[in-house]
């Protein structure tokens, strides 16, 4: 029995030690208004981040940080995993906190709508970034549409096939966001390309490890395949992978999508005929630029489109590092 | 090749380590519902029993290869067959080591992140810190095998239930991933490593398949021969009865766990090889592929059953299914219907060979 009185003291121990390091890490500011808190050091922005475990998030997430400095503000950014219930919980957390404004970038477009309305209810304002709200009074919404993005991708690989050839897709993962609407940007490119043929098209999950696999499997079943179209950087690495293995480097093209380091490198070595760069990092930084406009009480359009680049051999210096 | 599970049980009798087949069997001594003694039914069953472990599986898989024969005309290459190969020896890797935590009667939730970190650390070693690849291959096993020998402390000496244990691993290793590598993936290794995981052996036969099987047969030796790889049935079949019998309950429980950490670690410097790349979020979901090749392969969550030679069987039948699909381009959307249509068919089919189809495993 000594052992479970023992047990139960090192669990409050550890529970006290991890509420002490949440503490420092995110500042309280209860009970502040946001018409009090004119200079910038006294503002709090809540940053919902849909999930931190993709590269293309993570550096939102730096020009997140590079504004927060350069600003002064402080930024509170949360991690929903991927997870809408853990978002609206954020959400909720930020309300408690009493931000001056959020900035979301939803998981789900749809499953956001409660937690914006929560926001409008206590007089907070919202901002989305990349992903949207469908519902809700959300004040500005920076983005690129996956939309064009997936127009743009297809577009370019086409044109570098010369307008004719055998494609496969590689798909992300089944009914999220970006995989519907990069398929819509791609269905929309390909009636303008009648001699391009999708020969198979099959989902990866946005993994590069699944798109080495997957990869494989259609090089097998499609031998006089002439390209990838992948709907994200790290499947389209991955079927690079697939193809030095089965040594089809001169007759498989690969495209990608997101603008990311590897991507970058590989499109130098030859091995991506291009990226389509979604400038996550700028998104970052500016949505919390426009969230302290906001809170100033600026009034901004409601939609604010960010660029995508097409990162290909020609301008490939220019980005690499 | 089917007949060394059989051996695995009737052997244990002879040895006397285990006094009971199967656990819930003791727990209600009442005869099996309407297996009466002497009926047609009895003799049904026994015909069932007497079939090889894993027939069950066994048979999914030649239904799946013959259906995939008929259905593509590129499936039964041998190019194709390596493919596979090359795409299942990682969770093969893992899901040895799975086996073994399974006929303990423990789960392993912390593979896939284990992996996910020890392929960091080679590939933040190896590219941040400039160490030689040696060094920073070893560090990963190491670390890999640290994460499972934690598991097993928090199992034995901290009393957690394995369940809750490696969830916190997996939490732990997981986010430990992310943080040395900062969220991104890190590549910039030489080809030699590459070829660690990609090298054809005389043109035909990948490196990863010859070190998935290599592995596999020291773990059958193991399995089937060394004392210790016995006591695993006994302590999984029954706890009270193997530590009250003298076996090192701990002991064991701690080396089982260790060593699933390294083989997750071999899995990651694999994953990171074949790739080129430290992913952060590689192995993610592992876990289920690992409990659903095992379990398919006949082994029971309840511990005390289980073959590698069914879980060779268990990750064919994932690798195939997956490849299978690809070639035959099915939609994503349905994959996923049909894989656990067929992971719930294989394990219903070696149910109903034992006749416990009605009792829980």
């Amino acid at each position: 029995m000594r052992s479970t009185t023992s047990l139960k003291a090192l669990a409050v121990a550890g529970i006290a030690l991890l509420l002490a390091a949440c503490g420092s890490g995110a500042p309280v500011t209860e009970g502040q208004d946001a018409e009090t808190s004119a200079a910038s050091d006294d503002i709090t922005i809540g940053f919902s981040i849909s999930t931190m475990q993709n590269p293309f998030f993570v550096s939102m997430d730096d020009g997140i940080k590079e504004a927060e400095e350069e600003l002064g503000v402080t930024v509170i950014v949360s991690d929903a995993a991927d997870d809408a219930s853990k978002q609206a919980n954020d959400v909720l957390n930020f309300i408690s906190q009493g931000v001056d404004a959020v900035v979301l970038n939803p998981t789900d477009s749809d499953a956001i709508i409660s937690s914006v309305q929560a926001l409008n209810d206590a007089n907070i304002p919202v901002i989305t970034v990349d992903r949207r709200a469908n519902g809700g009074e959300v004040v500005t919404h920076l983005g690129t549409d996956n939309v064009i993005a997936g127009e743009i991708a297809a577009k370019t690989l086409f044109d570098v096939l010369g307008g004719t050839g055998k494609v496969a897709i590689l798909e992300g993962v089944p009914g999220a966001s970006p995989t519907i609407d990069r398929q819509t940007g791609f269905d929309n490119t390909l009636k303008d390309y009648p001699d391009i043929e999708i020969v198979a098209s099959q989902t990866a999950n946005f993994q590069r490890s699944e798109g080495l696999s997957v990869g494989q499997n259609i090089l097998q079943s499609q031998p006089d395949l002439t390209a990838f179209l992948a709907m994200n950087d790290e499947m389209a690495l991955g079927a690079v992978e697939a193809i030095r293995s089965a040594g089809l480097e001169d007759q498989v093209k690969v495209i990608g999508i997101d603008g990311g380091d590897d991507a970058i490198r590989a499109v130098q070595d030859g091995q991506l005929v291009a990226t389509i760069a979604q400038q996550s990092k700028l998104m970052g930084n500016e949505s919390i630029k426009n969230a302290l406009a906001v809170i100033n009480g600026e009034t901004l359009p409601a939609e604010q489109p960010v660029d995508v680049i097409v990162i290909d051999a020609n301008n490939v210096s220019e980005y690499s590092k | 090749m089917a007949t060394s599970p059989i051996n695995a049980q009737s052997n244990l009798f002879k040895e006397g380590v285990v006094a009971v087949e199967n656990p819930t069997a003791v727990a209600k001594p009442e005869p099996r519902g309407d297996v009466g003694p002497g009926s047609l039914a009895e003799g049904l069953a026994r015909i069932k029993r007497n079939l090889p472990t894993s027939t069950g599986p066994l048979v999914a898989l030649l239904v799946l290869v013959v259906a995939l024969t008929i259905l593509s005309d590129t499936f039964l290459t041998l190019t194709n067959i390596f493919n596979i190969g090359q795409q299942v020896a990682v969770l093969a890797v893992c899901a040895l080591g799975g086996t073994a935590v399974i006929i303990l009667g423990g789960i392993d939730l912390s593979v896939g992140a284990v992996l996910g970190l020890s392929g960091a650390v080679v590939g933040y070693l190896y590219v941040q810190t400039g160490v030689p690849m040696v060094v920073a291959v070893l560090a990963g096993l190491v670390v890999g095998t640290t994460a499972g020998l934690v598991n097993g402390l928090m199992i034995t000496y901290g009393r957690l239930p394995a369940f809750i244990a490696t969830l916190a691993m997996m939490s732990v290793a997981r986010g430990l991933a992310l943080v040395l590598l900062q969220g991104k993936p890190l590549s910039g290794y030489p080809d030699s490593f590459r070829n660690l995981a990609t090298y054809y052996l005389g043109g035909w036969i990948p490196s990863s398949v010859l070190i998935g099987a290599a592995l596999f047969a020291l773990g059958m030796v193991y399995f089937r021969w060394r004392p210790s790889g016995r006591a695993l049935y006994a302590v999984g079949a029954n706890y009270e009865v193997a530590r009250l019998s003298g076996l090192p309950v701990h002991r064991l429980t701690m080396s089982v766990y260790a060593m699933a950490g390294l083989l997750a670690g071999v899995g990651g410097v694999l994953t990171t090889a074949r790739l080129s790349s430290a992913q952060p979020t590689a192995g993610t979901g592992l876990e289920l592929d690992v409990i659903a090749a095992v379990v398919i392969g006949g082994a029971s969550l309840a511990g005390g059953y289980g073959s590698l030679l069914g879980t060779v069987v268990g990750v064919a039948i994932i690798g195939v299914l997956r490849n299978g699909l690809n070639l035959l381009n099915v939609s994503s959307f349905w994959q996923s219907v049909v894989i656990g249509s067929v992971i719930a068919v294989a394990v219903l089919a070696e149910n109903l060979r034992r006749g416990r189809g009605k009792e829980s495993t």
